[in-house]
C-alpha cells in the first residue's frame, strides 16, 4: 500500500522490450505453466463434471416446483434433497474446483515462481473430490443435516478440511517463493480468499454442528458463512481473475492503484457483517439486523470503486472485449457484480426487505451472484488458462459462441423471471386478504419460466463440455489453428 | 503493495473484526437464555409452580425431527414469527405473537428458515391439529390443498391390502378421491410419517414469556 509509484502495471514486458527478454520471459512463463499442468487439469475437469452433475440437479428441482408429482416416487430425489445436491455440487464440485484452478495459477503467474511438488496437489485434489462425492451422496441417501450451504453430513468436513489444507498452503508457498518485487492487486485479493474460506467454514462446522452454540446463535452463525463463502470466497477469487485478465488481454495497465486499495479494503471491511441481513424481521436481536443492514449499504463503495475501475480500464476497448471469448465472459461477469451487489444493497433496507424476504426473489438474486457473476468469470478464465496450462488450442469458436450467448441469456431471463415472479408473490403474501394458496398458484408460471431458461443454461453448459472432451482429444480429431493464441489472448501471456 | 504485514494483520482482523462482533457477541448475549415462566415475580425470577417455557420435544417428536431435517422441510417452510406489522404473519393467522430468541433455545437444530414457498410453521401444532389432516396433506398434498406445488411424501406411507380388520391408524381418504387407495386397501403412515406428524404438532407458540406476550388485537 505505500510508496509513491502506483505499480500497478501487469508484470507482461511493455512493447519496448527486446526479442530476447520475451523470448525469456515467455521460456519461464511456460515453466510455471507446466508446473501446473497436471493438477490444474484435474481441477477443471473435476469442475466441469460437477457443473454437469449440479445442472441435471436443478433442472431435476426446478422442474419439480411446478409439476410436483415428476419422481414423486423417489425419496432420494425429493426436491429438499435435490436442491441441497443441486447447491452443494455447484459450490463445492464447480465452484471450488474452478477456484484451485484459476487462484494457485494466477498466484504462480504472479509470483513468477512455479508450483512445486504439483503431485500433492493431484493428491489433494482427488481427495477434495471424494469428500464432495460422499458428500452429495449422504445428502441424497438422508444424512442432509438442512443447514444451509451445510447440507453434507458432518463426516464429510475433516475430509474436505484436510484436502483444502493441502491445496491452500501450495498457494502460500507459491506466493512466498515469488520472484516478483511487488504484489499485485490480484494476489491480495487470492491470499485474503485462501486464507478466509477455512475459518469460516470451520467455525461454521463446529458451531452449527460438532458443538451446536445455543438457539439463534446457529442461523446467526449460518448466515455469517454462507454470505461469506459468496462474499469472501468466490468474489474475492472472481475479482482477482478479472483484474488480472482485464488489463492482460487488453494489454494495458489497471485505471488507478488507489481505487484498487480501497475497494479491497472496503470488501474485507464490509463484506463479512452483511449476511445478517438474511435474518431481518427474524428472532435475533435488533442491532444485529441493524449491523447487517449497515454492512450491506456500505458495500456499494467497494462495488462502485470496482466498477469505476474496471470500465475505465476497458473503456474505448469493447471491441477487443467482443472478440475475446476470455473478456466476453469476463466482463459480462464483471457486470453483473455491480448490478447484483447494488440489488443486493437495496435487499437489505427493511421496507424492500419485507416483499422480497422468503420468496423466489431471493432464489433469483443468489444465482444473479453466484452464477452471473462468479460462474461467468470462472469460465472466461478457463478460456484463458486451459490452453496455456495444456498447450492447446481451443477447437471450436462457434461452441464458444453457443456457451457464451446461452448462458448469458438464460441467466439473464433467469434472474429477470424470478425477480419479478418474487416480487409479486412477496406483496401478494403481504396481503393477507390474498388466500396463500392463490399466492403459490401464481409462482408457478414463473417457476415454469425458471426452467425453460435453466434449459437454455444446459445447452450452454453442454456446449462447453462438449468442447472440453473436444480439446482433450488426440490431435488427429481436432483442427489444430498454429499457435494456442488465436481467439483474441494475448499471446505472451 | 509492497507491505505485507499490513495486508495479514488487515486480513486477518477484517474477520476477526465480524466473528466477534457478530458471533462471539451473540453467543455471550444469548448462550445462557433459559426456560422461564410467562411473568416473572418482583425479584424477576421465574413463578414457583407456573409452567416453564420452552418445552423440550418428546422421543417420538424427536424422532421426527429428524425426517424434517433428512426430506428438507426447511427449503420451503420457515419456523418464525416476525413482529406485527412487518409482513403478514399476523393477519395470515401463522401466530399470536412473535417469536423471540428464547423460543429456540432447546432446539438443537435450529432451522428457522429463509423460504416461504409454504406457509410458516412455528405455531403449525395449534393451527392444524388434527393428526388425519396431516396424514392426508403428506400423503398426497392435493388432497387437502389443491394446487400445492408441495411435492407428495407417499414414500412414507405403505399402500397394502387390508387383513381381517382394517388398521386403526389408516389414512381416510375419500372413495371418490382419485387419490383413494383401490377397493380393499388402504393408506398406511410408517413410522416416520407418524413420527414426523408428532413433530408437526409440537410446533406451537401457544405461551407467553415475560419478553414477549401475545399481542392485544386481531
Amino acid at each position: 500500500m505505500q510508496g509513491t509509484q502506483p505499480d500497478i502495471r501487469m508484470p507482461p514486458p511493455p512493447p519496448g522490450l527486446s526479442q530476447v527478454k520475451r523470448e525469456a520471459e515467455r521460456a519461464k512463463l511456460s515453466e510455471i505453466d507446466r508446473s501446473m499442468r497436471v493438477a490444474g487439469l484435474l481441477f477443471v475437469l473435476s469442475a466441469v463434471v460437477w457443473l454437469m452433475v449440479g445442472t441435471v440437479f436443478a433442472l431435476i428441482a426446478s422442474y419439480k416446483m411446478h409439476n410436483p408429482e415428476y419422481l414423486a416416487q423417489f425419496e432420494w430425489l425429493t426436491f429438499g434433497r435435490v436442491r441441497s445436491a443441486h447447491l452443494n455440487t455447484m459450490i463445492f464440485g464447480w465452484g471450488n474446483n474452478a477456484i484451485f484452478c484459476v487462484a494457485l495459477w494466477l498466484m504462480a503467474r504472479l509470483s513468477r515462481s512455479q508450483v512445486r511438488h504439483g503431485g500433492f496437489l493431484v493428491l489433494a485434489g482427488i481427495l477434495w473430490n471424494m469428500g464432495v462425492t460422499i458428500g452429495v451422496t449422504g445428502i441424497l441417501s438422508g444424512e442432509m443435516t438442512s443447514v444451509e450451504w451445510l447440507e453434507m453430513p458432518m463426516e464429510v468436513a475433516p475430509i474436505l478440511a484436510l484436502s483444502y489444507a493441502m491445496i491452500g498452503v501450495w498457494g502460500i508457498v507459491t506466493f512466498s517463493h515469488r520472484q516478483t518485487g511487488h504484489v499485485y492487486v490480484s494476489q491480495w485479493y487470492i491470499l485474503a480468499a485462501i486464507f478466509w474460506f477455512p475459518w469460516l467454514y470451520t467455525v461454521a462446522q463446529v458451531m452449527i454442528l460438532f458443538v451446536p452454540a445455543r438457539g439463534v446463535v446457529q442461523p446467526i452463525t449460518n448466515w455469517w458463512f454462507a454470505h461469506n463463502v459468496l462474499g469472501l470466497w468466490l468474489t474475492p477469487v472472481s475479482l482477482a481473475s478479472a483484474y488480472y485478465l482485464i488489463p492482460k488481454v487488453l494489454g494495458r495497465p489497471v485505471y488507478s492503484y488507489y481505487l484498487s486499495v480501497i475497494g479491497f479494503w472496503a470488501l474485507a471491511l464490509f463484506y463479512n457483517w452483511a449476511g445478517i441481513h438474511h435474518l431481518i424481521g427474524g428472532p435475533i436481536p435488533i442491532w444485529l439486523q441493524s449491523a447487517g443492514t449497515v454492512a450491506s449499504v456500505m458495500m456499494t463503495i467497494p462495488v462502485i470503486v470496482v466498477a469505476i475501475n474496471h470500465h475505465m480500464t476497458v473503456i474505448g476497448s469493447f471491441g477487443t472485449v467482443w472478440q475475446s471469448p476470455t473478456l466476453r465472459f469476463v466482463v459480462f461477469g464483471a457486470m453483473s457484480y455491480t448490478a447484483v451487489s447494488l440489488i443486493g444493497s437495496a435487499m437489505a433496507l427493511r421496507e424492500v426487505n419485507v416483499v422480497t424476504h422468503f420468496t423466489h426473489f431471493t432464489v433469483g438474486h443468489a444465482h444473479h451472484g453466484v452464477y452471473a457473476f462468479f460462474t461467468m468469470i470462472m469460465f472466461g478464465s478457463i478460456y484463458f488458462i486451459l490452453p496455456r496450462l495444456i498447450r492447446r488450442n481451443w477447437p471450436s469458436a462457434g461452441l464458444i459462441s453457443i456457451h457464451f450467448w446461452s448462458c448469458a441469456l438464460g441467466i439473464t431471463g433467469y434472474v429477470v423471471a424470478l425477480s419479478i415472479g418474487g416480487w409479486i408473490q412477496g406483496l401478494e403474501m403481504n396481503n393477507a386478504e390474498i388466500p396463500f394458496m392463490t399466492v403459490v398458484r401464481n409462482t408457478v408460471p414463473w417457476l415454469t419460466a425458471r426452467t425453460i431458461f435453466g434449459i437454455l443454461i444446459t445447452v450452454g453448459h453442454s456446449a462447453f463440455f462438449i468442447h472440453l472432451v473436444w480439446m482433450l482429444l488426440p490431435e488427429r480429431f481436432r483442427r489444430v489453428p498454429s499457435s494456442y493464441d488465436s481467439f483474441g489472448a494475448d499471446p505472451i501471456a | 503493495m509492497k507491505n505485507l504485514p499490513t495486508l495479514f494483520l488487515g486480513i486477518f482482523f477484517a474477520l476477526a473484526f465480524s466473528w466477534t462482533g457478530l458471533i462471539l457477541s451473540s453467543h455471550l448475549f444469548l448462550g445462557d437464555l433459559k426456560s422461564t415462566t410467562a411473568t416473572l415475580d418482583e425479584q424477576g425470577n421465574p413463578v414457583e409452580g407456573d409452567p416453564l417455557y420452552p418445552l423440550k420435544l418428546s422421543g417420538i417428536a424427536r424422532e421426527g425431527k429428524q425426517v424434517y431435517i433428512d426430506q428438507g422441510c426447511v427449503y420451503c417452510h420457515s419456523q418464525q414469527i416476525r413482529t406485527k406489522g412487518y409482513g403478514a404473519d399476523f393477519e395470515r393467522g401463522w401466530g399470536e405473537r412473535q417469536t423471540v430468541a428464547r423460543d429456540y433455545i432447546y432446539q438443537e437444530r435450529v432451522m428457522l428458515g429463509t423460504m416461504r414457498t409454504g406457509p410458516d410453521l412455528a405455531n403449525v401444532g395449534t393451527r392444524l391439529s388434527s393428526v388425519q389432516w396431516h396424514m392426508q396433506h403428506l400423503y398426497e398434498p392435493q388432497i387437502t390443498s389443491p394446487g400445492s406445488i408441495m411435492p407428495p411424501y407417499s414414500y412414507l406411507f405403505e399402500v397394502r391390502e387390508i387383513g381381517s380388520r382394517p388398521s386403526p391408524n389408516a389414512v381416510s381418504i375419500p372413495f371418490d378421491s382419485p387419490y383413494a387407495p383401490p377397493e380393499g386397501w388402504e393408506v398406511v403412515p410408517t413410522p416416520r410419517a407418524e413420527a414426523l406428524v408428532a413433530y408437526l404438532l409440537s410446533l406451537r407458540v401457544d405461551y407467553e414469556l415475560p419478553e414477549m406476550k401475545f399481542s392485544e388485537d386481531d
